[in-house]
């Protein structure tokens, strides 16, 4: 963890409300795309931001097609137990994991998260999957790739790609994690710092 | 040179916390006191800003030996004493076998003797082999060279009064005097520590304070009514010394003693599980401590015993449960005593010499100690720095016993020096050597 | 936290964090694949001075279920047959890799030594000290009670204390670990508690608990509980006059059929009963009462397994030479607990 300093940290929005949305939209479409359709299709989300993001996309999959119950495909998947660096990065107390009413047992797994890096994550994803079921597709959505990946894995469908250097710092904000008690909801992507 | 244990000039001491003196020590006692003396062919001790004291004398104080030298010997015990200042040292009877014959006191006498760092005084078991069913031979002990008028069961409660009666009744013969280790056996079964807050919610079995008073209760009416003289050891409780309290009141001749743990040390310690906190009597809460140090300046305790109880390793770091009872203290005796009564204006040097001293030595009928610091009386001296300050570590004690439960605490005061029947046992706050007995005069006590 | 000796210094976010990773691992004993991989490679040792069948079992499940080894050692060595010290035995184990000891021991206190010297760098779990702790005893009895109360106030337990519940524990409340324990979590977690005992069986002391003491069980039950739990009593104890008898003790003490009908007379629908276990049948507690709906003892066992999945998982993953903070996850997304 870099030091935390009270000196303003040099920061440049990349992506604002709307581009967030407009890059979640395209990303619905290519699901759909994908998938010929939107059958037996699960949105799992990777807590904690990846699963607003995983409710937005499926009220927007929705939307674009009228025999889908948002509610019905998004759940979320926690793969904290998963990790390969606990014994590093200090105990965190799990989140839930919830799975959709109908499983994921042959269904087409989509794993929504903020942002790709080392590709860890997505690693722990992949071993938490496999333990609750045999999905029939896995494939990975995500609003930003990083890049610097350490593992051979990629997205299927991606917001935006923002080269990045290691000094600085991804920050996704939404308005359901990230509002601050009686304030205004925010929804933005900042890189902080480099240099 | 017979009878030259030399001669020693202690220039400037505040004698007994009073006005500066000096003092000459020749040929085993004090030659004499006063200002401005000549120092002759005396090595001269500047004694500027120190205080100088009867040497302490410690009415309870376990030896180990014989049986138990893995925990101490008479050896090591008595230089420990040394260094804590006494002169003179009470070795209770509850070694292995029990010195409940003339034979073993004689042992340990003769023990003390060739160590020659202290005047070692065996105290008599009162019941044979410290059973409590039948008297101990106790004419012949005080009859033998170890000349016992002491008579305890500690570690044990003297617990049939019948027994009790008899032992009190008996040692008048002798002007002897019962110490009475007070702990009924049966409310203290399986004790583990005071009975009270702290071991309601550590879950360890409690030791009640009224199992102390109702023995002290019993034994000081016992005392009275066969018109013997009592001596209680170890006093832990509020209680207990209001009970002293009132016999005192009445003319019983009961005295008492306290330990310098139960001067500063509560139950709360036990919080830690550490076992070096486990001792017998156990210790107390914080109103006890301050009652017993109110008796304690009041008179109401006469005086203050060590109860010294060194033990190995093993027997300390373990489980509580396991643990062997007993803390050592005869070299951390002066500081907490100083900590305890005199900083905090309870008590003057001269009330410390009282209660270390001269008191313990009138109870053990001990002739030639307590005495006062005048001309013509035995060199029984100590000499005391009490702005020196020492953090203590039982590691670099002389007591084989490392289970000091003042382990990393700061004290206050030093024993500089102490002259055993006018020999320095101890100089320079270091071990020196023992009494030269071999070249004392035949008749040297 | 580096070690669970007690539930006198766990602190409310401590616990609630417990019982919340709890809930997760309960979870995964529902799954096809009962098993997760946060402990791979970690050793635990249960250390059982004292034989305990069930508690060793339960701590073996939990170790097993988070992939962790377990070693099983029942050490010799009571207050009647010395074996090897605690202290040779502590640092056997540690010289063999142990990052985890689970103790239970006769002596109250043994763990806080094994915690206090430098004789092992394990983390260090109580499973039952003398008369003194039973930490995740108490962890899984307030789990259990707390998904009864969010069950009946319609809420989820996540993140739940047990404010305002009332519980009565009766028993032998003097010798018990289990009774001190639930005394203090249950109090970190704000609920009610009320010790039902013959005077002979409260410690000296007891007034200074952050609770209510009774001598009258069916007085206690008529003022209305939500939980009673019995505690197991020894019928030797009438030997030493804690009590004249057996019968005595379970006429008075005991939850009987009157008072298990009790229970219905008054309304007291959603009380539960419960029990640590081992139960004497008969003494402290009715076979009625025992087999009855309202019993969670079964439902004891089952969440202690989760219970103790969740304080090995919290004690041994993470750098456990952090400084000891809350370890609750800042609450943050508002999502809704799908019932287990």
């Amino acid at each position: 963890m870099t030091s935390v300093t009270s000196a303003p940290v040099p920061a440049r929005t990349v992506l604002n409300s709307a581009d967030i949305d407009r890059a979640l939209t395209r990303i619905a479409h290519e699901i759909l795309e994908a998938n010929k359709g939107s059958k037996d299709l699960v949105l799992l989300g990777i807590p904690r931001r990846g699963y607003p993001l995983a409710v937005r996309l499926a009220e927007k999959i929705a939307a674009a097609d009228s025999s889908v119950d948002a509610a019905a495909i998004v759940g979320q998947l926690d793969v904290t137990m998963f990790r390969d660096d606990l014994s590093h990065q200090g105990t965190r107390p799990p989140y839930p994991t919830k799975l959709p009413r109908t499983g994921i047992d042959n269904k087409v797994v989509v794993l929504i998260d903020d942002v790709l890096y080392s590709g860890r994550t997505i690693r722990a994803a992949l071993d938490a999957l496999i333990d609750l079921g045999r999905p029939r597709i896995v494939r990975l959505a995500v609003l930003i790739d990083r890049g610097h990946r350490e593992l051979p894995i990629r997205a299927d469908h991606v917001g935006k790609n923002l080269p990045t250097s290691s000094s600085e710092k991804v920050r996704v904000r939404l308005e359901e994690t990230d509002t601050p008690p009686g304030g205004a909801p925010t929804n933005e992507v900042v890189i902080e710092g480099g240099s | 040179m017979a009878g030259n244990t030399g001669t020693y000039l202690i220039r400037g001491a505040s004698i007994l916390g009073g006005e500066p003196a000096d003092l000459l020590i020749r040929d085993g006692v004090i030659a004499g006191t006063g200002t401005g003396l000549s120092a002759g062919d005396a090595t001269v001790i500047d004694a500027a800003g120190l205080v100088a004291l009867p040497g302490m004398v410690d009415v309870h104080t376990h030896l180990r030996e014989p049986g138990r030298e893995d925990a101490e010997t008479v050896e090591t015990g008595t230089r420990a004493a040394a260094l804590g200042g006494y002169t003179a040292v009470h070795a209770m009877a509850n070694s292995t076998p029990v010195a409940d014959t003339a034979g073993v006191v004689e042992q340990v006498y003769t023990l003390g003797r060739t160590a020659g760092w202290v005047d070692v005084r065996p105290v008599g078991a009162v019941t044979v082999g410290l059973a409590g069913e039948q008297l101990a031979e106790l004419g012949a002990m005080a009859d033998s060279r170890a000349r016992v008028r002491m008579f305890s069961d500690d570690g044990i409660c003297v617990h049939d009064p019948v027994l009790m009666r008899r032992a009190l009744e008996y040692v008048k013969a002798f002007d002897g005097v019962v110490a009475q280790h007070a702990q009924e056996p049966r409310l203290t079964a399986g004790a583990q520590m005071n009975e009270g807050e702290v071991s309601a919610v550590l879950g360890l079995t409690g030791w009640p304070a009224v199992a102390e008073e109702s023995i002290i209760a019993r034994d000081v009416l016992l005392a009275q009514h066969v018109g013997s003289r009592l001596h209680v050891c170890h006093v832990s409780t509020a209680g207990s010394v209001e009970i002293v309290r009132w016999a005192k009141e009445r003319g019983i001749d009961v005295t008492a003693e306290v330990t310098p743990h139960h001067l500063l040390l509560t139950d709360d310690l036990v919080r830690s599980y550490d076992p070096v906190f486990k001792v017998n009597p156990p210790l107390r809460t914080d109103a006890d401590v301050q009652a017993l140090r109110a008796g304690l300046a009041d008179g109401t305790i006469d005086v203050v015993g060590t109860d010294h109880a060194p033990h190995p390793s093993e027997h300390k770091e373990c489980e509580w449960a396991q643990a062997a009872m007993g803390m050592t203290g005869l070299e951390t005796a002066l500081s907490v005593v100083q900590h305890t009564m005199i900083e905090t204006g309870l008590m003057g040097w001269a009330d410390f010499a009282r209660v270390t001293s001269t008191t313990p030595a009138r109870i053990g009928r001990l002739g030639d100690q307590g005495r006062p610091l005048e001309a013509g009386e035995p060199a029984n001296v100590i000499l005391v720095d009490p702005a020196a300050r020492w953090t203590v570590d039982p590691y670099r004690m002389a007591t084989m016993g490392r289970n000091s439960p003042f382990k990393g605490r700061e004290l206050p005061g030093k024993v500089v020096a102490t002259f055993f029947k006018g020999h320095p046992t101890v100089l320079d706050g270091e071990l020196n050597t023992p009494y030269p007995y071999a070249a004392a005069p035949a008749g040297a006590a | 936290m580096k070690h669970l000796l007690s539930t006198q210094d766990l602190s409310r976010s401590n616990a609630i964090s417990i019982l919340d990773t709890a809930e997760e691992m309960a979870a995964v004993g529902d799954r096809e694949v009962k098993k997760l991989p946060a402990l791979r490679g970690r050793t635990v040792v249960n250390l059982f001075f004292e034989d305990s069948t069930r508690t060793r079992i339960s701590f073996e499940a939990a170790a097993k279920r988070l992939s962790a080894d377990v070693i099983n050692f029942a050490a010799k060595g009571s207050s009647v047959s010395k074996g090897e010290s605690l202290k040779d035995t502590a640092q056997t184990l540690s010289a063999m890799g142990a990052d985890a000891v689970v103790i239970r021991h006769w002596a109250s206190g043994a763990p806080h030594r094994l915690a206090a010297t430098d004789w092992i760098d394990a983390a260090v779990i109580n499973a039952g000290d003398g008369t003194h702790e039973h930490p995740t005893q108490a962890l899984l009895d307030a789990f259990t009670m707390r998904r009864h109360w969010a069950r009946l106030s319609g809420t989820g337990s996540e993140g739940a204390d047990l404010k305002g519940m009332r519980v009565a524990i009766a028993g032998d409340v003097l010798h018990s670990r289990v009774a001190r324990s639930n005394v203090w979590l249950l109090r970190t977690l704000g609920a009610d508690v009320t010790l039902v005992a013959p005077p002979t069986l409260l410690p000296i002391g007891v007034e200074k608990w952050p609770c209510k003491v009774s001598y009258n069980l069916d007085d206690t039950l008529a003022q209305g509980v939500d939980a009673v739990m019995m505690l197991r009593v020894q019928g030797e104890r009438m030997n030493a006059s804690f009590f004249p008898s057996t019968r005595e003790y379970s006429r008075r003490w005991g939850f009987d059929d009157n008072r298990l009908r009790a229970l219905d007379r008054l309304g007291m629908k959603d009380t539960i009963i419960m029990h640590p276990g081992p139960m004497n049948r008969g003494l402290e507690i009715s076979a009625a009462a025992a087999d009855s709906p309202r019993s969670t003892v079964l439902a004891q066992v089952r969440n202690g397994v989760s219970v103790r999945m969740a304080a090995l998982y919290l004690l041994l993953s993470g750098d456990t030479r952090e400084p000891a903070q809350p370890v609750l996850a800042t609450a943050g997304t508002a999502h809704t607990k799908e019932s287990n």
